[in-house]
């Protein structure tokens, strides 16, 4: 485990600079709430270099002196805008870098481009409504957050959904996993100028999404994982599916390794560019194949199991570098694990009812409806004003392709959450963007954007 | 740690006497998730310790406003006021998470930023002003995160009105 030395003189002193008040340039938009760009280098104080060169992870005191000397005049270096438009800036990413040559000197990620109040939006739906709307937050692994959303409310209200459902989430959110993954290997791929990548990736990725779309019905917001269960039981034919998936996916998966992990130009462009270590990753909060690319051993479906993933065999992949390159052959390695977990499923699938027969929560079979005014009641009541969930306030988090996906929600014991938050990983994870970028060149910044898989729906939420 | 881990089994037992505390501060449970409720005075101080027992990262920051639920269950001692923050930190050694609810009141709406401790609070201590106007003291730089920097208001609040698109024509009479 890592400890944190830190000399509480040079934290003053860092704060101190930090603080200091400094001239902002008349070019720059000033209003009541400050300015979002980055400010050119020579009006900056110390403490805003200091903490872009990474100074919150506790430079020595060596280092810091280092980083103040380390200060070039303004006309050596340039800053320009990367994005909001970029094609691979996955969405709507803006950075601005500070560049001296091509050396990338500081760089500041600016997002909200895409900010449509989800987390308002939830305020105002009930709880059977809410996954149709946080299935739009992260688009490549819709199922991961209707699941933390649907496993929060399930907290709040004490309820535990049958056997089968659980294995059924287990199955759709690892297929989901390994669509997202693979979604990851074509857009890396393409940020790289492996065209032939990108191309390999989608179609693999189609034939996951197929499978999604026999089960829920569409390719992604599926909207499938709701409290109390799942929306629908899996279709006839759907081990057929799988099945399918599961013997296309081994050779295709071979390919990908020929055609890149082998291939010195792709290793050149990736190995040790953008590296971080374990110590970085936590205090900046960083999780997932981000954290665990450098080593450390930490996925919350093994250490904190939630779902059934303690009664499923699969082994948590490490990098050893940090760097671009494992945390592509992580995500690699992660879609071979989530086969072996999608393999247990489909023989471990439990008969059973697929959502949780309890009168408050689920709405009567619709065959009942036409029989009895009073299913028809209860129908027309629970999709109308859903049901009413007990004041209280619970966190859950589960492990996306991305990180720790958690929700966080405030229920006043009406049928709409007070406060629903969710803690997206990809927000978390670009704040490491500034300090992987640093020293690095211009051209690499397009590697390390597309390594860090930032899905910008759920960055601005 | 330690005491956490022995009442587990004996939760049952009325607490109404003495208030559980763990590390000096308030502890309640909700759906047996610890929950810490430190007062504005105590959070930092509060941070320093947690970290040095093991609770290595910050998971998430996050505001709510109860400006129409002051009801709320609350430990004895503890005010409830208009906002809250919450923070949730975890420690990988012992696979634990702490939660900790923060009260800050409408007049004041001021907290001491955890920058200094998680470098990974920067981002959503920005989010957590730009959504409910919360100003971290010390923050390097809060500014306006999500929504475009020349915004007035802060849209999760509560009494913040939802924004409505006018619709052209719509006031104008009907044909019939």
């Amino acid at each position: 485990m890592v400890v944190f030395r830190c000399s509480s003189r040079v934290l003053r002193r860092i704060v101190d600079l930090m603080t200091a008040t400094h001239e902002l340039p008349t070019n720059v938009n000033q209003t009541s709430e400050g300015a979002q760009e980055l400010t050119s280098a020579g009006v900056v104080a110390a403490g805003e270099r200091l903490r872009e060169l990474g100074a919150v992870l506790r430079l020595s005191e060596n280092d810091a002196l280092l980083a103040e000397r380390e200060q070039v005049s303004d006309d050596e270096t340039m800053i320009i805008n990367m994005g909001p438009q970029h094609p691979s800036t996955h969405g709507v990413l803006r950075l601005m870098l500070e560049l001296q040559g091509e050396t990338v000197l500081r760089c500041k990620p600016i997002i909200g481009y895409l900010h449509t109040g989800m987390e308002r939006t939830g305020e105002e739906l009930t709880y059977l409504q809410g996954p149709t709307n946080v299935t739009r937050m992260d688009y490549a692994a819709p199922l991961f957050t209707e699941l933390a959303f649907s496993l929060t409310v399930e907290k709040l209200l004490d309820i535990e959904v049958p056997e089968r459902a659980i294995w059924i989430r287990m199955l759709m959110t690892e297929m989901n996993r390994i669509s997202s993954h693979l979604l990851f290997m074509a857009t890396n791929g393409m940020d790289l100028g492996a065209v032939s990548m990108m191309l390999y990736g989608w179609r693999e990725r189609e034939e996951a999404l197929r499978f999604l779309q026999e089960v829920t019905g569409l390719r992604m917001n599926h909207n499938y994982i709701r409290p109390g269960g799942v929306a629908a039981d899996l279709p006839d034919g759907w081990r057929d599916g799988v099945l399918r998936l599961l013997d296309m996916l081994p050779p295709r998966l071979a390919e990908y390794d020929t055609l890149m992990n082998q291939q010195p130009i792709w290793r050149e462009r990736l190995q040790g560019v953008g590296a971080i270590s374990a110590e970085e990753c936590l205090a900046l909060g960083v999780t997932g194949p981000m954290l665990r690319s450098t080593g450390y051993d930490w996925d919350l479906r093994r250490d904190m199991p939630y779902l059934a993933f303690d009664q499923v065999e699969f082994d948590v992949v490490v990098g050893s570098y940090g760097d671009c390159f494992d945390r592509y052959a992580i995500r690699l390695a992660e879609i071979h694990e989530s086969m072996k977990i999608v393999r247990q499923c489909l023989e471990k699938m439990p008969k059973g009812d697929y959502r949780i027969q309890d009168k408050k929560v689920t709405p009567p079979p619709r065959a009942r409806i036409d029989e009895s005014m009073e299913a028809l009641i209860h129908h027309f009541k629970i999709f109308t004003e859903g049901f009413k969930v007990p004041e209280g306030e619970a966190y859950v988090a589960i492990e996306s392709p991305r990180g720790e996906l958690g929700c966080y929600i405030v229920s006043d014991g009406s049928s709409k959450p007070y406060r629903m938050h969710v803690r997206a990983p990809s927000f978390v994870n670009l704040q490491s963007l500034p300090h992987l970028m640093h020293g690095s060149l211009v051209a690499d910044a397009v590697a390390i954007i597309s390594s860090v898989d930032p899905i910008l729906g759920e960055v601005d939420r | 740690m330690t005491d956490v881990d022995a009442q587990d089994g004996e939760v049952d037992i009325p607490t109404e006497i003495a208030p559980e505390t763990l590390f000096g501060t308030l502890l309640t449970r909700s759906h047996e998730q610890l929950v810490l409720h430190p007062t504005r005075e105590e959070y930092a101080g509060l941070l320093v310790t947690l970290q040095a027992d093991g609770y290595h990262s910050i998971i998430d920051l996050c505001g709510v406003d109860y400006l129409t639920n002051f009801s709320r269950e609350l430990p004895p001692g503890i005010t409830p006021e208009r906002f809250e923050v919450v923070v949730n930190l975890i420690n990988h050694r012992e696979h634990a998470r702490l939660r900790l609810r923060v009260q800050i009141p409408e007049s004041d709406p001021v907290l001491p930023t955890a920058f200094g401790l998680y470098a990974g609070s920067e981002a959503m201590e920005r989010e957590t002003f730009d959504m409910f106007g919360i100003v971290f003291d010390g923050h390097p730089d809060l500014t306006r995160i999500l929504m475009p920097e020349d915004w007035i208001g802060h849209p999760l609040r509560k009494d913040y009105d939802i924004g409505r698109i006018p619709v052209q024509f719509k006031g104008a009479p009907a044909n019939r």
